[in-house]
């Protein structure tokens, strides 16, 4: 720590980069930030970044090579707290699409050039590399639990992320059920809250960026989602969008596919 | 019509455009005027200030788990019965501020609480809606603790509510004791008939809003159409609950039974038949703080049963671990230690739990098969 | 009841979830993870008029980290500070633990039911205790101290789980030397340890109680008061004069917030110390 300031780090593996724009969409608590923390490395926003250790560590995007795979064992080493922030880090993301394929497949009829492409079967969580301390999802990450997750490590307290479905959520803020109101196939009765119902806030269905919620129940929600969904791969396409990596999201999809089976 | 003398349970007709005046008087008198709005598909409760705000020429159809609103070209203004919103969003709003705390020289000094309370005016409420609000006082006003917000607020409110002549298929207000025609607790009730309201006072506020309005008084003849759609209404509403006065007993006394797992096995434990149940009370209180953590505020927000943290205990683990624990709770509060608590059901039987359940699960339905398992 | 009615009572909950500033004078450490923080109210009059009666608890908040519900482990028939004794496990609890001497906390209570102290005088009284549990039951122990005289055979069945785990180790001479019986026990001894092992409802055994005019309290691990009722039952004590201390999450302390729901019941308002007559009906409900 210099002058007492936690020394904080990001870092980007394989993802988008929105989840870094998210930290520094939050302008009117930027500076605040900056007050209470000293930014070492950020190459989104700062042009000389500063060598290890570091207090607390961002981590954005998902593990896709094996340059990334020893690249975040190397980054647990050299910080204190790691947070993994977004979807991508911590259920592998939409990048985990891929985990149903095979990639010398996918590889040869996206590339120009196959040769160049290194890649991993499979797109992981940093959570199935190292340790993770802290767990922010969303895709972007909110930005708000960024803010609450570094409070609560400044002050020493647990951070205040819920763990309950996205309906406690929705309904509080005052939305309509997409579900019950327009038929729209949702996955807010299984994803956790956090969000602020963005997706049923404009009409559409959670397409569970926040992964699931503690104590859903699957049993449950499978005839809802078959009954929004016009066919099996579009109930199976949406829990696999965004975290269908997730146990919960792919047993889901997989209790999909084999009543599919059974059916035929 | 100012030789008529007005009093409580006075009738009277206004024009349907009347109804705007009222709002006006009501605007006038500094109150926040709330009523349905048809919006995403659904009646929400929100501000209005016009009575074209109001979802006219609408109708609904409910069941478990499905709530369509349709345009049905006819011309009245509270057809269509509510959605999810109820009013306890702005009596025990979502999210409360206690008191601020702010820390000046390594001390917590109180930031007095500035909350401005308005004062609401409630247009169309249902009388199911008016049990709910008459249990909430129950619950917050009691001889031991007073809500002091709730209070504040509920003893400025206005209510006008409306009869029901239009139940919806999950409506079933009458098997708890109910009826879609409010008896009290009101200032002023109307009745919606083809080209005019009726308007039954039920208060001093009520009188001296209605003194401001062009009225007529009731004729026989509207007086008697009430009669007979308040009549229908009541035979569409089917009596559902076997002995629900029975629940108590049979509910408390059956805990353990095993068909208290084969209700819970379509439930989700998502929470929506708390957040949308106009009586569901629980809250939480948590700390949000300021980065540097020098600045607090302890906030009252909502909580359900069904939330994995409600019954956690500080050191890991918690009470009720499992969703027939869970729903257990939910129906047993509702329908057995309520009584005991308050002294009365905690259900009104406006049939949101079973429309805006995601799950389909029908309270009404949950209850039968419940009762015929343990007898 | 009208809303008029209760108006002129509105005063005494109009702040109920208001903090109430208290300035930690003294901390014990009790064991590794248990340490009694001994309080004073700023405010003198509320100094004045707190009383308290044995088994109630207060709400400690802590700005920042949150409120906990922690029993007061005190005299009370002591004017002065009031002892809260701590374990440190929880998000609160452990930012409590980092408190020093001089530093304020907010102190809302006394909330819930108490032991019978008063009305037990001219029976035999037998307390199980285990772990923190103790706590609770020491405001207790002292009344009856305070009043020996009046009350038959007193005993007390002490337990934790090891012997760096007991509470209050420094008093069980003075308590003894009051004509009380204390028995304590651990589950797994060390090298340090000559006493009794075994977990508490064990010891049941070796009482003899005239069930008629006994009164059995106890406070511990529910697991564990569940054996020691089942032990009172099987002597014959009858179920209203055995009382449980119960434990749930609490929010508000006043049965209003709903957390702490038991069956009918606010543990927070009609509890935390209960009869079995009145638990009997949800005893063997699992996850209620």
């Amino acid at each position: 720590m210099e002058n007492g300031k936690p020394r904080v780090a990001v870092f980007k593996f394989s993802s988008c980069s929105g989840c870094q724009l998210a930290i520094l969409n939050l302008e009117d608590e930027l500076l605040d930030l900056v007050g209470a923390v000293e930014i070492v490395y950020f190459l989104e926003a700062r042009r000389l970044p500063e060598s290890r250790p570091y207090d607390i560590t961002f981590v954005e995007g998902s593990v896709t090579t094996q340059e990334e795979v020893e690249r975040i064992i190397k980054i647990r080493e050299d910080s204190g707290l790691l947070i993994s922030i977004g979807s991508c880090a911590t259920a592998g993301g939409v990048q985990a699409l891929k985990n149903y394929k095979d990639v010398n497949h996918l590889i040869d009829i996206v590339y120009e050039h196959p040769e160049f492409i290194e890649t991993l079967e499979k797109s992981t969580p940093i959570s199935e590399h190292v340790k993770v301390d802290v767990e922010l999802w969303g895709c972007p990450v909110d930005k708000y639990q960024i803010l609450e997750a570094v409070s609560a490590l400044l002050q020493n307290r647990r951070p205040n992320l819920p763990e309950h479905s996205l309906c406690l959520e929705c309904k509080a803020l005052g939305r309509v059920c997409v579900t019950v109101a327009s038929g729209i196939p949702c996955l807010g009765p299984i994803t956790k809250a956090g969000c602020g119902a963005i997706c049923p806030s404009v009409g559409r269905g959670c397409y569970g960026c926040f992964g699931p919620s503690k104590d859903m129940d699957l049993d449950a929600f499978i005839p809802i989602l078959r009954e929004t969904t016009s066919s099996p791969k579009e109930a199976v396409e949406l829990l696999r969008t965004i975290c269908g990596y997730t146990p919960e999201f792919e047993k889901a999809a997989q209790m999909i596919l084999e009543e599919e089976v059974a059916n035929e | 019509m100012t030789d008529y003398q007005l009093s409580i349970n006075t009738t009277v007709a206004i024009s349907k455009p009347e109804l705007n005046k009222l709002l006006d008087v009501l605007s006038g008198a500094g109150y926040k005027t709330i009523g349905p709005v048809a919006k995403n598909n659904s009646l929400v409760y929100e501000q209005i200030e016009d009575i074209s705000d109001l979802p006219y020429g609408y109708e609904t159809d409910q069941k478990a788990g499905r709530y369509r609103l349709y345009q049905n070209g006819g011309s009245e203004y509270f057809q269509a019965t509510p959605g999810a919103s109820t009013w306890k969003k702005y009596l025990t709003p979502p999210r409360t501020k206690l008191f601020g705390l702010v820390n000046v020289d390594n001390k917590w000094k109180e930031v007095p609480v500035s909350e401005i309370h308005p004062k609401y005016a409630f247009i169309g409420v249902r009388p199911c809606e008016i049990a709910a609000i008459k249990i909430q006082d129950t619950v917050l006003i009691r001889e031991d603790y007073v809500d002091t917000l709730y209070k504040k607020i509920r003893d400025e409110l206005i209510i006008i509510a409306v009869n029901c002549l239009h139940p919806a298929d999950t409506c079933f207000c009458t098997s708890v004791g109910g009826s879609p025609e409010a008896e009290d607790g009101y200032d002023l009730r109307l009745t919606e008939l083809d080209d005019l309201f009726l308007v039954n006072i039920g208060s001093q506020k009520g009188i001296d809003m209605v003194a401001q309005l062009e009225y007529a008084a009731a004729n026989s003849h509207s007086l008697q159409i009430e009669n007979e759609m308040m009549s229908e209404a009541k035979e569409k509403i089917k009596d559902v609950l076997k002995d629900y006065k029975q629940l108590p007993e049979l509910l408390m006394n059956n805990l353990t039974h095993s068909a208290w797992e084969d209700v819970a096995a379509k439930c989700l434990s998502c929470g929506s038949c708390t957040s949308v149940c106009p009586t569901c009370f629980c809250w939480d209180v948590q700390d949000v703080t300021n980065l540097h953590g020098t600045e607090t505020q302890r906030d009252k927000v909502w909580d359900s049963c069904f939330n994995p943290t409600f019954t956690a205990h500080a050191g890991g683990g918690c009470s009720r671990p499992t969703t027939t624990s869970r729903l257990r709770q939910r129906i047993t509060h509702k329908f057995a230690s309520w009584v005991e608590q308050h002294g009365g059901e905690g259900c009104v039987g406006c049939g949101r739990c079973i429309v805006w359940c995601p799950a389909k699960i029908d309270i009404r339905e949950e209850l039968n098969i419940l009762q015929e398992a343990f007898k | 009841m009208t809303m008029s009615a209760v108006e002129d009572k509105m005063h005494v909950e109009e702040n109920a979830m208001n903090p109430n500033w208290a300035v930690i004078k003294k901390i014990e450490t009790e064991t590794v993870d248990t340490s009694t923080l001994w309080l004073e109210f700023e405010d003198e009059e509320v100094r004045k008029d707190y009383k308290y009666s044995a088994g109630q608890f207060n709400m400690l908040y802590l700005p920042i980290y949150g409120e906990s519900a922690i029993s007061i482990s005190s005299d009370p028939d002591q004017e002065g500070l009031i002892g809260h004794t701590i374990r440190f496990v929880g998000n609160v609890t452990r930012a409590v633990s980092r408190l020093n001497v001089g530093d304020r906390i907010s102190v809302r209570g006394p909330f819930g039911t108490n032991w019978p102290v008063e009305e037990s005088k001219g029976k035999d009284v037998i307390i199980f205790a285990g772990g923190i549990g103790l706590a609770p039951l020491r405001p207790a122990i002292y009344q009856i101290i305070n009043n020996r005289k009046d009350y038959g055979k007193v005993t007390i069945v002490y337990g934790a789980r090891c012997p760096s785990d007991l509470l209050y180790t420094g008093e069980y001479e003075e308590w003894r030397s009051h004509d009380i019986e204390l028995m304590v026990t651990v589950d797994h001894a060390d090298d340090t340890w000559d006493g009794l092992v075994g977990v508490v409802p064990m010891y049941f055994y070796r009482l003899r109680p005239n069930p008629e005019n006994t009164v059995l309290w106890s406070c511990g691990p529910e697991i564990m008061m569940h054996f020691v009722l089942y032990e009172g039952l099987a002597r014959k004590i009858p179920d209203n004069q055995i009382y449980l201390s119960y434990e749930r999450n609490m929010k508000c302390g006043v049965g209003v917030c709903g957390h702490c729901q038991h069956g009918a019941y606010y543990i927070c308002k009609d509890g935390p110390i209960f009869t079995y007559e009145q638990l009997e009906p949800y005893f063997n409900v699992e996850d209620l």
